[in-house]
């Protein structure tokens, strides 16, 4: 494996967003991971998500651990920096970049070893202090980089490649984060893109942490039948519940409104999120009740999907700490220095 | 005066149980004879514990200005019941004893050789205070007012400072000098005062200041500049972190427009080490000065993330303020016992940058090193402070500020200059001293990279070419060549000329300092003396290795069992081990000068050379 730089090559007709960037202005390097790797199909959505939006590159951060889906960083957004870490910390990677950078946009890439193993406490702990940041956590169900041992997320009774089944409940990303009062928690599948290119939008607008949850499928070692994170199955068992529209600040709001309730929740920079309620019991700005629904269709062997639940109004880090606004790095020193009088009058409390 | 007579040169020992206010005490007693011109050292000894077990402070008064112990008491104040066999073992023959003499003790007044002073204490207290936690704290500011005759302590002194502690608390400020009263009046009328070892004003303390080492550190990371702090709580090293947040809440809140508060810096208090750590890397890489505070614990969870910022080239600062290990050890006491695993920290081939502050003026001129060095360097910087220096009552010259200090903020390209270069990577040999230029996210897509832990070639990409990690890594190695250059210079101090060849020497580091400067006054007496080195950085400065080999041997001080300091130099210099004799003090108490003098006699005698040096 090596470092390859994928041609540029810029077509006139190319549609360009709105800052005048071609999606090829997205594109990172050319992947080293499996052929039909669900890890992917999240790189291109991510990619047309940060086109679609008219993102600098530059602007962007990324950040990621360790395993395939931790790798992906360097197939999206070239023009951005990104920081691989070590397996399971990269929450605390983004949280100080974070805290030194506010203005900056954080896109964090993980697996469902690295957040709900080694990484769970940092996973955790990134949620409870709301960095701004989209979290996504491309889940397979296995540690794919060391070769296909089950994950946390794996299901009970969900059978290996050589058969043998998985014998301990599962961790569901999705209700940790919401019983830990993540403020934004998504679900989608690879292997659609409708559905999560509008959700990467939505997060990436969305001010504190947002959490989308992919199921990305492993074709090497977890496509089998009986697995319960192949593609086919992910298929047949996803349900569909809140359709998220992601609508620009000036955008006209063209929504084709299928059965069930619409509604919008305005974000933070001033976009709007039209939900569109495929279901139209479940209510995703009402935590326990969605908390209780995808318990129980978690149960059933349903996957549910979609912008599963949002808090209007969210207080990010950095409104909790109190932070000047703008980057602390860009602080110049003469401000950040007290001077010799100040240490004067310190040290005469010292006497 | 009496030839018995001793001004202002002895050892006072408090004996306290833990969460009884003593503190606070025991303070206003070391800040009084300071405040009469008398140099004093401060020696806290305390459990892990918050109420109940026993805890001890020190303070020497020293005339000579020494800043260490000696390892003798001249008088021990015993309020401590549980301990007061020991507490009157430890008195030196001729010493005087104070305790509470409300429950007579017939045992203290088995030791024919020292003076045993008793005053009822409680019994006053309970008399002349209501509430419950008026007499425990009354009975310890009595003993102050005792001491005040007993020593000739400035009464003019004692009450300016307790109306300066308690001048928004005017019922306290009269409870307060009510005990004093009664401790004074009460040695006046029952003892003959002052005693033989007593204090006289001096002037020797003008311009200096009583202050530790993790308070100056934490004010040193202010005034470097640092805006992002995170941190796990650990003994000894959260004072540190206190510290730098109280004076960021000082001197570092503004108001904005519309007159809210806004912080011009972020404290984060982070789930473990490992999450502090990766907080300070996330930020250094970010552009801003960030660092953590932790102690051997922390540094042993911090590893994995170290040799991330080694190899991938991000600046950090790591202040570890040492207790005694191994594992959980004894966190309330001191040792310098991380120097290796710090020097060393991480898998693989590594070789970290460290500063060994020796007292609290060093702890903040080193904060400042420390985020140049890591910005310069690219690379974290650990400052191995200590439980001794970190946590007790140091005098120090008043801290001097130079106002045309500017940050070094290494090799950074800015916008402009990304703007005018043809393609940016990473690490690349630019200028010949083996650190790269780095870029900053968020400046311009052109200095855009991948910071990685795993295989890079020069250019920044991944790489499994052989010749590829090496040539990284041999840079590396280069670079901490570099760092050995900038790194502070360690101090020589020539010994005094007593007529003898100089066949041997003393190399130490840190904390140990106090101790070799009297232990060196006092050998010079028995004319002994010897040249001295301290180390204040590693990778070492080369001439750490040409001090060693002007000299058949040389004592290597250093407070941990296994010769830490030792092992790095055999280690990082060809050189003969033998000559390298280590002298170790390492039972969880900070140094004093009498084990020095004992160790290097003793060890003069053993190789039969006792009046070379
Ligand atoms: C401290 C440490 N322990 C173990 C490993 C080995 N390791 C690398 S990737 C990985 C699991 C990755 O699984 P996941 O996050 O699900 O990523 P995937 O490859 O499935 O996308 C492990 C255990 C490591 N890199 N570091
Ligand atoms: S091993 Fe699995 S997760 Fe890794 S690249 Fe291949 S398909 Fe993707
Ligand atoms: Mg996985």
């Amino acid at each position: 494996m090596s470092f390859i730089a994928k041609p540029k090559i810029t077509h006139p007709g190319l549609p360009r967003n709105s800052i005048g960037l071609t999606l090829r202005d997205y594109e990172g390097s050319m992947s080293t991971l499996c052929a039909g790797c669900g890890h992917d199909s999240v790189s291109s959505a991510i990619m047309q998500a940060y086109f679609e939006l008219s993102i600098e590159p530059h602007r962007v951060a990324k950040v990621s651990g360790i395993g395939c889906s931790s790798k992906t960083p360097t197939y999206f957004l070239g023009g951005a920096h990104g920081f691989n870490s070590v397996h399971g910390r990269m929450p605390s990677i983004a949280t100080g970049a974070n805290a030194a950078n506010r203005e900056l946009q954080y896109i964090g890439v993980s697996g469902d070893g690295d957040s709900l193993s080694i990484g769970l406490g940092q996973f955790s702990h990134a949620i409870r202090r709301n960095v701004n940041m989209m979290y996504v956590l491309e889940n397979n169900g296995v540690y794919g980089l060391t070769k296909g041992q089950f994950s946390a997320s794996a299901d009970k009774g969900s059978k290996a490649k050589k058969g043998e089944a998985n014998s301990y409940s599962p961790i569901d990303p999705v209700l940790l984060a919401m019983s830990l009062g993540c403020t934004f928690v998504g679900r989608s599948f690879s292997g659609d893109k409708d559905n999560l290119v509008p959700l990467l939008k939505s997060a990436i607008s969305h001010s504190g942490f947002a959490l989308i949850d992919v199921i990305s499928p492993c074709v090497t070692f977890n496509d089998h039948e009986g697995s319960t994170k192949s593609y086919a199955h992910t298929r047949e068992h996803m349900l569909e519940t809140v359709y998220a529209d992601y609508v620009g600040e000036h955008e006209e709001i063209i929504a084709q409104v299928k059965p069930g309730e619409y509604r919008q929740v305005m974000m933070h920079d001033g976009s709007r999120v039209g939900l569109r309620h495929i279901d139209e019991n479940y209510d995703p700005t009402d935590r326990i009740a969605a908390i209780s629904y995808i318990e129980k269709h978690r149960a059933e062997g349903a996957v549910v999907t979609g912008l599963l639940y949002v808090e209007e109004g969210s207080e990010e880090m950095h409104t909790t700490l109190g932070s000047a606004p703008g980057a602390m790095s860009e602080i110049p020193y003469e401000k950040l220095n007290p001077g010799a009088e100040a240490l004067k009058r310190i040290q005469g409390r010292w006497r | 005066m009496s030839a018995k007579t001793r001004v202002n040169d002895f050892v006072i020992k408090l004996a306290n149980v833990n969460g009884t206010g003593s503190a606070s005490s025991n303070g206003l007693l070391m800040k009084s004879i300071f405040r009469m011109g008398i140099p004093v050292v401060g020696k806290n000894f305390f459990p892990s514990n918050i109420q109940g077990l026993p805890t001890w402070y020190e303070i020497r008064v020293t005339k000579d200005g020494y800043t260490c112990r000696t390892g003798t008491t001249d008088l021990m104040v015993a309020m401590n019941a549980e301990t007061y066999s020991a507490d009157l073992a430890e008195l030196r023959p001729g010493g005087v004893l104070l305790y509470d003499s409300t429950w007579p003790r017939k045992d203290l007044q088995e030791r024919g050789d020292v003076t045993v002073l008793g005053i009822p204490l409680s019994g006053m207290c309970n008399e002349a205070f209501e509430s419950a936690r008026a007499k425990v704290l009354m009975k310890n500011v009595a003993y102050v007012g005792a001491l005040v005759a007993l020593l000739d302590i400035e009464m003019d002194v004692v009450e300016n400072l307790l109306n300066e502690t308690f001048s928004a608390k005017p019922h306290l400020m009269d409870a307060n000098m009510q005990a004093i009263r009664m401790g004074y009046d009460y040695a006046i009328q029952n003892f003959s005062c002052p005693l033989d070892m007593r204090l006289q004003r001096m002037d020797k303390t003008d311009g200096y200041v009583m202050v530790d080492g993790n308070t100056t550190a934490g004010l040193g990371s202010v005034y470097a500049g640092a805006t992002v702090v995170s941190w796990y709580p650990i003994t000894p090293s959260t004072s540190l972190i206190d510290s730098y947040s109280i004076f960021c809440k000082q001197l570092r809140v503004e108001e904005d427009k519309s007159g809210n508060k806004i912080n011009n810096y972020c404290v984060i208090q982070a789930e473990d080490e490992l999450a502090a750590i990766g907080m300070v890397l996330g930020a250094n890489w970010n552009g801003a000065r960030a660092f953590t505070s932790t102690s051997g614990p922390g540094i042993s969870l911090m590893s994995e993330f170290l040799g991330l910022a080694y190899y991938a080239e991000i600046p950090a600062v790591i202040f570890d303020v040492q207790r005694v290990g191994p594992s959980t050890g004894m966190p309330t006491r001191t040792q310098q016992c991380d120097i290796t695993s710090a020097a060393y920290a991480s898998h693989g081939d590594t070789r970290h940058v460290l500063l060994f502050p020796s007292d609290p003026t060093e702890c903040f001129e080193m904060a400042l090193n420390a985020f140049d060095l890591a910005e310069r360097l690219q690379a974290p910087v650990i400052v191995l402070s200590d439980l001794d220096i970190g946590m007790n009552d140091w005098m120090i010259p008043e801290i001097q500020w130079d106002e045309s200090y500017q940050p070094d903020r290494g090799k950074v390209y800015d916008a402009d200059t990304l703007k005018d270069m043809e393609k940016f990577y990473r690490y690349l040999d630019v200028d010949g001293d083996a650190i790269p230029w780095r870029t900053l996210p968020g400046v311009d897509a052109k200095g855009a990279y991948f910071v990685r832990g795993s295989g890079h070639n020069r250019y920044g990409g991944y790489t499994e070419k052989s010749d590829e990690y090496k040539d990284v890594l041999d840079r590396l190695r280069r670079k901490s060549d570099t760092a050995a250059t900038l790194v502070p210079r360690p101090v020589f101090e020539p010994g005094v000329d007593v007529g003898a060849e100089k066949g041997w020497a003393v190399l130490s580091i840190g904390s140990c300092h106090g101790a070799i400067v009297e232990a060196r006054d006092r050998l010079a007496g028995e004319k002994i003396s010897f040249d001295y080195m301290r180390v204040k950085g590693f990778p070492f400065h080369q001439s750490v290795s040409e001090f060693i080999e002007k000299y058949d041997r040389v004592f290597v001080v250093e407070q941990n069992r296994d010769a830490q300091l030792r092992q790095l130099l055999v280690n990082e210099f060809d050189i003969n081990p033998a000559q390298l004799v280590p002298l170790l003090s390492y039972d969880g108490m900070p140094v004093g000068s009498d084990f020095i003098v004992e160790a290097i006699k003793a060890e003069l005698q053993l190789q039969g050379a006792a009046t070379a040096g």
